[in-house]
């Protein structure tokens, strides 16, 4: 069962140092432990852009599709046999980014 | 075998067996949805079958069997199904019966699934009524005031929930089991609380329906884990709570506080049960939780034949132990009322007057100045505090009381006992 853990930031920006290192540590640790799957930090949401191509001409517009205080900073896909196991490992990884995270079930 | 001899049994049997029932089927299953619709499709059939042959020696093994089978037919039915799974269900198909001890697991793994912390407060409610409790989404749709669809649609997101984050079927590690357990009390007690001082213009003041249940549940946990304080605290202040229910309210539907109680309508068999708990807690010597406290505190309070003789500084002494553990302000709040039979209303309104900025909102807390002020004789004061109290409570038997006591205000003469200002000790 995988699982996507995001990121959410409501401000703090880039990832210190300090947080950087404690994010290594904890990747380590689920390569170790077999539940790494991938993990990734973005650039800010205003290097977005946005792309609807439903109409036969893609259409490009600058900028997140949603603008709110709340975006996403990053995200891991975990393995993991359930909830309670994938709610524990989250926790650490809000522990290490410094940041929320949200756990959410892949079908 | 009479008619009511069988609706009589059946009700026996869900009473007893619904959650057995819905529990062996979730584990065989893996699947809330489908163990609670097979369950309840083998109680219906159980209601025709049992007129019609007479009730089964072992009603619980019935049930299970026919409750097996028609979660299979219903698997069968549904193509979407790949062929494997359905194979390998099939292949189940003639198992026998759980072993009891296994099946009692299964309903502990239950309430730790239902009872989810990543479920919301509401939801944890209600899915734990449904599955373990046995109640129809009618019924607890009418207990907590809500529509029957959303009460449905409630309980459907929630089964939804479960099976597509793979929320687990199993008693928790014991690393996160006292959380986990606390939260399951959460549940129970808000259940109790709600039957207990029930909100609602059109609601009776006291539901005796969900004071019962979760006792009941309370009871089954309890014998799941018969080693857990908590549990057993929990218990107990159920009981002694519950045992002084007829003696709450008045014929005219009016809260009588402690004071005024008739203490002899208390239910002694319940107040027996619940002291005896409190007892075999203490001699455990084990440092007792909130709810064992909660428990002592009542235990002191049905130990007294009449109000004069209730034991302040003992309850004190609780409140303080319980401000340890709970800094809560309303626990500060049920201190101070002890407060004021040891050190008088006067310190006890100086200790409540401090925690109004965060419980403005609190009925209990108007109702409680509202008291002190009155027996300082500072009637305009304390019919200013009444009115907000009656602004704020939900409670038709407490709005009653508050109401009377506040028009009562004007003749001053009161030549009352000393009166323990809030309804109950018991937040």
């Amino acid at each position: 069962m995988q699982y996507l853990v995001s990121v959410i930031d409501d401000g703090a920006g880039s990832a210190t140092p300090t947080e950087d290192a404690a994010i290594d540590v904890f990747n380590d640790r689920l390569v170790a432990e077999g539940h790494w799957v991938f993990a990734g930090g973005l650039a800010s949401p205003s290097s977005a852009t946005v792309i609807d191509n439903r109409g036969g001409e893609a259409i490009f517009t600058d900028g997140p599709f949603l603008e709110s205080k709340e975006y996403l900073a990053g995200f891991w896909i975990m393995e993991a046999p359930d909830l309670d196991v994938a709610l524990e490992l989250a926790a650490e990884g809000s522990k290490a980014c410094n940041r929320k995270v949200e756990v959410r079930p892949f079908q | 075998m009479s008619r009511i001899d069988v609706r009589e049994a059946i009700t026996r049997a869900h009473y007893d067996e619904w959650a057995r029932v819905v529990a062996a089927l979730t584990r065989r299953f893996g699947d809330l949805d489908i163990a609670e619709e097979a369950a309840a499709e083998a109680f219906a059939t159980a209601v025709e079958r049992w007129l019609a042959d007479g009730v089964p020696p072992n009603p619980g093994a019935w049930l299970t069997t026919t409750a097996n089978r028609k979660a299979i037919d219903r698997i069968r039915r549904e193509s979407k199904r790949d062929d494997k799974q359905k194979q390998a269900l099939m292949l189940d198909d003639d198992d026998p019966p759980e072993r009891p001890g296994a099946i009692d697991d299964d309903r502990l793994r239950l309430i730790f699934t239902c009872c989810h912390p990543a479920l919301a407060m509401e939801t944890r409610v209600a899915l734990t009524l449904r599955m373990i409790g046995g109640l129809t989404v009618p019924e607890i749709a009418r207990a907590f005031l809500v529509q029957e669809t959303a009460m449905g649609r409630r309980i459907t997101r929630a089964k939804a929930k479960i099976k597509a984050a793979r929320i687990p079927y199993r008693v928790p590690s014991a690393h996160d089991l006292p959380a986990r357990v606390s939260g399951v009390l959460a549940v129970l007690f808000l259940v109790f609380n709600e039957g207990y001082l029930a909100t609602g213009p059109d609601t009776e003041p006291v539901r005796h329906d969900l004071t019962a249940e979760a006792i009941r549940l309370t009871r089954l946990i309890r014998a799941l884990m018969p080693e857990d304080g908590e549990v057993t605290g929990l218990l107990a202040l159920m009981l002694l709570t519950e045992a002084r229910r007829t003696a709450r309210v008045s014929a005219s539907g009016e809260l009588v506080t402690l004071d005024e109680q008739d203490r002899g309508a208390w239910d002694t068999a319940l107040v027996a049960e619940g002291h005896q708990l409190v007892r075999q807690r203490l001699a455990t010597g084990v440092a007792p939780g909130r709810y064992q406290i909660l428990a002592a505190i009542n235990a002191v309070h049905t130990s007294a034949h009449d109000m004069r003789d209730t034991d302040w500084s003992q309850v004190l002494a609780l409140y303080d132990q319980l401000v340890q553990l709970d800094p809560s302000p309303i626990v500060a709040l049920n201190r101070a009322i002890a407060v004021a039979e040891l050190d008088g209303p006067e310190v006890a309104l100086a200790a409540v007057d401090r925690l109004g900025d965060k419980l403005a909102g609190y009925h209990a807390y108007h109702a409680t100045r509202a008291d002190l002020l009155r027996r300082l004789g500072r009637n305009q004061e304390s019919g200013a505090a009444y009115d907000q109290a009656i602004e704020l409570a939900g409670n038709t038997a407490e709005i009653a009381y508050l109401t009377r006591r506040r028009d009562q205000l004007g003749s001053a003469q009161t030549p009352r006992r000393p009166n323990g200002g809030s309804p109950e000790s018991f937040d």
